[in-house]
């Protein structure tokens, strides 16, 4: 065989003995086999991020356990509403997802690429919401190893609005401080997560590029539908942030 | 009868073959950016060998320094730095890679029947990271050292240090995404791209060594990754997940720590058992003894291996009861490792042995593991464990398992091996003297040391009580001479590539896919993908193949 | 290519016909909105069991429902109901292992209350 295995090249236009498709590399004996490797590759990968995200589970676990009053004053910190609109965007995009696996296996160009814009702005608006409420943090001071205050823990009071829907107890001083570790937990793990939110979303632009000059319709799905797959484990991640860190206990002392 | 197998190609005619996949394109970006992954073997042979002479090199500053009872040759400051780079280099870039990263790439895709692995462009992205992590390594080493421990135990490593923790974390970070990503290819390829006929019980026990560490590369590695993200943060940041200070615990970083690096022993010494079930049979010229139950422990030994982690920890804190639990388990999951080494030896009885090379090194293996893996049950063992952790009786334990096992398992495979890669034998007096100066060198380094640390030796410091010099001395002296039994291969393996003997198709006459083909092998390893329809370690197979003498290379 | 050759491989693209997990099975955009429906309703039923005040099965309520919603997403929306046994068997392998991890640190943290023999 003549083919060059750098893989700067692309697959040469020679005859083959086998003819196979033009996105069949060479080391497949199928295309079949193909989807299937690569298929089950993404899902490994995804075991790997469910072990990275995993840590970070853990570590809340313990905390929630060991500091349950500033765990549940810290989560009185995060607005209900922009959380709850966060988690019904995010779902709204794994439906769009989904369906764009769905129009590339019907090999829909039009429907692939509108599926394809409206996960990419549904995920910006994710972002966009985040920056919101990472925004309201910083203001008030609740960003670890950035003048932490415990001023709205210890003084329950002094944070009007909060106080109005909770009606929470002031900490004594030493579980007020613990809040801090719960603010840690909350910037790493939404954190994480946003920056995977990141990745998928420079991914969606190339993807809608792509899609938009049909690469996607010829019947060779593989690289949307494996997306999917990413997509859907980062909706999931945040299907399980949302309760731990936001719905703690909403019914007041 | 013969004292040896070596049947090689007569030397006035044999050539080796002009097409292979060492010469089918030239020039350094053919290499770079390469798919094929007995290239990309070569690569990484390479990288890690430039890596395993500069972690040498730091194991023969610790010796020197340790000749003597005072901390005289360097500052205890840069004594840490000296120890800490050595681990951190030994194993995230030598053990950790070292069988699978190179003899697994070169070997899997053969060993199945495949042209390749399932994903060759992450492949060659695993050799671009493990490079990046090294390179990480050496800025660390030269702007100052990191002086943690390779465990960057907290709270030393986010609140106590001012050294290179960072580069050296990130450098870990992706030196591990170099390991799940290798790991993440054996898997699909083992269960993809199997030749028709393959079934799983026809697999080489290499290949069955290689899924189970593989399975822990993937599951396991992302735990360290975690954890050095955290430390990351809280050394940046200060955000308090470790600081007890402010209600963080320390302990939970080792959790996470040892989750991931008790399963890295696995992923270091796996492969390497892999390598000695193909070296025992092929010189004992029979099919390894029970081979579903080797090859089921390769895979109990990583499941098992998740379960144990806290032994790490008996001393740290933890609660009494959690260690009752995780010592008992401990016990557990030595038995499949037992099992193996019990294997190993059935397949010596009534075997047709010749000790060449590959073999010394695998009976090496076989007796320096056993001790090493004996010495772990005490230190499994929570009321003995108190008096020996944390003393030289870890440090032989695991230098027994890791440089008495996988090192020698791995020298064991470059040699087995080296005939196919490049078409040339080794030559046999010198690397069997070398094999034995290795084993004298190592018993004299190391069994001192576990005298030395049950008497009461600590380990990580520079300076000892002085009744512990001679013991000391007897070390260095070894290790002078395991230095010398590590330099001669690297020196005779350079020499045997262009003088060595051409080595033909099977100078080994072994059974095994790898062997029916071409030394070097083409590129795309097969001229036609075989169709198997026998046991792995077939035997008579190959007796009835050798009547037929039928030569399967291009020339 | 020999006869036997072919006669291998027809069977083994036969296997690997088999295998094919979604490009055979195309799951209809109807399930796609009854699970998204259903995740969004039940997003809607744990904020309003967060204001209840259930005392210790809070946390039990929440988390259930978090494995209703994950566990409809991966067998609709990442199509493993439809999909190979092997793939089924990685999830659970990878969720196994991250109970293992939880599980088994948190037996550390539990036990150490209980204090000492």
């Amino acid at each position: 065989m003549s083919d060059s295995t750098a893989i700067v090249n692309g697959a040469p236009a020679d005859a083959h003995e086998h003819p196979h498709p033009p996105y069949q590399r060479h080391h497949f004996e199928s295309m079949g086999q193909q989807v299937d490797a690569t298929s089950f590759a993404m899902w490994l990968f995804l075991l790997t991020e469910v072990m990275f995200f995993g840590g970070l589970f853990t570590a809340y676990l313990i905390y929630r356990n060991w500091y349950y009053p500033a765990f549940v004053v810290g989560s009185h910190q995060l607005d209900i509403f922009w959380g709850t609109a966060n988690t019904a965007v995010l779902i709204t995009s794994s439906f769009t997802m989904a369906m764009g696996v769905w129009s590339a296996e019907m090999r829909r160009k039009g429907l692939l690429v509108f599926f394809l814009v409206m996960t990419f702005l549904l995920g910006l608006a994710f972002l966009g919401i985040k920056t919101i409420e990472y925004g309201e943090k910083i203001e008030k001071h609740h960003v670890p190893g950035f003048h932490y205050s415990v001023q709205s823990f210890v003084d329950s009071r002094s944070d009007k609005e909060v106080f109005e829907k909770y009606h929470d107890k002031s900490l004594p001083l030493d579980m007020a401080r613990h809040t801090e570790v719960y603010f840690s937990l909350y910037f790493a793990m939404t954190g994480m997560h946003a920056l995977h939110m990141i990745i998928g979303i420079a991914i969606l632009a190339f993807m809608i590029v792509r899609a938009r000059a049909g690469a996607y319709t010829t019947g060779h799905i593989t690289f949307v539908e494996n997306f999917g797959l990413y997509w859907h484990f980062v909706d999931i991640i945040w299907i399980f942030l949302f309760p731990l860190l936001y719905l703690i206990s909403r019914h007041g002392y | 009868m013969s004292t040896t197998i070596v049947s090689l190609p007569d030397q006035s005619t044999a050539r080796v073959p002009k097409t292979n996949f060492l010469t089918k394109e030239n020039g350094l970006l053919s290499w770079l950016l390469t798919g094929d992954h007995k290239r990309i073997a070569t690569l990484y042979l390479i990288s890690i060998t430039f890596f395993f002479f500069i972690g040498g090199a730091l194991a023969g500053l610790i010796r020197l320094e340790l000749l003597t009872p005072q901390s005289d040759l360097m500052a205890t400051d840069t004594y840490n730095k000296v120890f800490t780079m050595h681990g951190v280099v030994m194993i995230f870039l030598f053990l950790v890679p070292s069988v699978p990263a190179t003899l697994g790439n070169f070997l899997i895709p053969i060993m199945i029947g495949a042209k390749d692995l399932a994903l060759p462009k992450i492949n060659l992205l695993s050799w671009y990271l493990y490079v990046v992590g090294g390179i990480l390594v050496l800025y660390t080493m030269i702007t100052g050292g990191v002086d943690t421990g390779w465990t960057f135990t907290v709270p030393l490593s986010t609140h106590y240090l001012n050294t290179n923790v960072l580069s050296t974390g990130l450098a870990v970070f992706v030196a591990g995404f170099s390991s799940i990503f290798t790991g993440l290819n054996f898997i699909v390829t083992i269960h993809k791209m199997r030749a028709p006929g393959m079934t799983w019980f026809r697999l080489p026990l290499f290949v069955w060594a290689h899924y189970a560490a593989s399975i822990l590369m993937v599951l396991g590695t992302p735990v360290l990754a975690i954890a050095i993200v955290l430390v990351a943060l809280e050394r940046t940041t200060g955000i308090g997940v470790f600081d007890p200070a402010k209600g963080g615990d320390p302990i939970l970083f080792q959790h996470l720590f040892w989750f991931y690096s008790h399963p890295a022993v696995y992923i270091m010494i796996l492969p390497g058992m892999g390598v000695i079930s193909e070296v025992v049979s092929t010189f004992a010229r029979k099919r390894v003894f029970g081979y579903t139950a080797v090859a089921f422990s390769s895979v109990a030994i990583a499941v098992f291996g998740f379960f144990v982690w806290e032994h790490h920890m008996f001393i740290m804190g933890v609660s009494n009861y959690s260690t009752l639990v995780f010592s008992l388990l401990t016990m557990l999951v030595a038995v499949p490792s037992a099992i193996k080494i019990f294997n190993w030896t059935f397949t010596l009885y009534k075997g047709s042995i010749t000790f060449e090379t590959p073999m010394l090194y695998a009976f090496g293996f076989m007796g320096l593991f056993t001790i090493g893996g004996l010495t772990g049950v005490f230190l499994g063992t929570t009321g003995t464990d108190i008096h020996l952790t944390e003393t030289y009786f870890i440090v032989a334990h695991f230098h027994f398992v890791m440089v008495g096992g996988m090192l020698m398992a791995f020298l064991a495979g470059i040699h087995f091996w080296w005939p196919k890669w490049t078409g040339r034998m080794y030559p046999e007096k010198i690397s069997q003297l070398a094999a034995l100066v290795t084993f004298i060198g190592f018993n004299f380094t190391f069994f001192p040391q576990f005298i030395v640390g049950t008497l009461g030796m600590p380990r990580r410091y520079a300076a000892y009580p002085a009744e512990f010099q001679i013991l000391n001395v007897f070390s260095t002296a070894g290790a002078t001479i395991l230095g010398v039994g590590y330099l001669l291969p690297l020196l005779y393996l350079a020499w045997s590539l262009k003088y060595g003997e051409v080595a033909g198709n099977n100078p080994w006459q072994a059974t095994g896919l790898e062997w029916q083909i071409q030394s070097p092998p083409l590129t795309e390893n097969f001229v036609e993908i075989p169709v198997v329809d026998r046991d792995a370690y077939d035997y008579e197979w190959l007796e009835r193949q050798k009547e037929k003498e039928v030569t399967t290379s291009v020339g | 290519m020999s006869a036997k050759q072919e006669q291998h491989l027809s069977k083994h693209d036969q296997l690997l016909h088999d295998f094919h997990d979604n490009l055979d099975h195309v799951v209809p955009p109807r399930i796609y909105i009854i699970v998204g429906s259903v995740l969004l309703i039940f997003t809607g039923i744990t904020v309003a069991a967060s204001y209840a005040d259930m005392g210790v099965f809070n946390p039990v309520v929440a988390l259930f429902i978090a494995v209703v919603k994950a566990t409809i997403v991966v067998l609709f929306f990442m199509h493993v109901k439809y999909s190979s046994k092997l793939t089924k068997l990685t999830v659970a392998g990878g969720i196994f292992t991250f109970l293992v991890l939880v599980g088994m640190t948190l037996a550390d943290y539990v036990t150490r209350a209980w204090g000492r023999w």
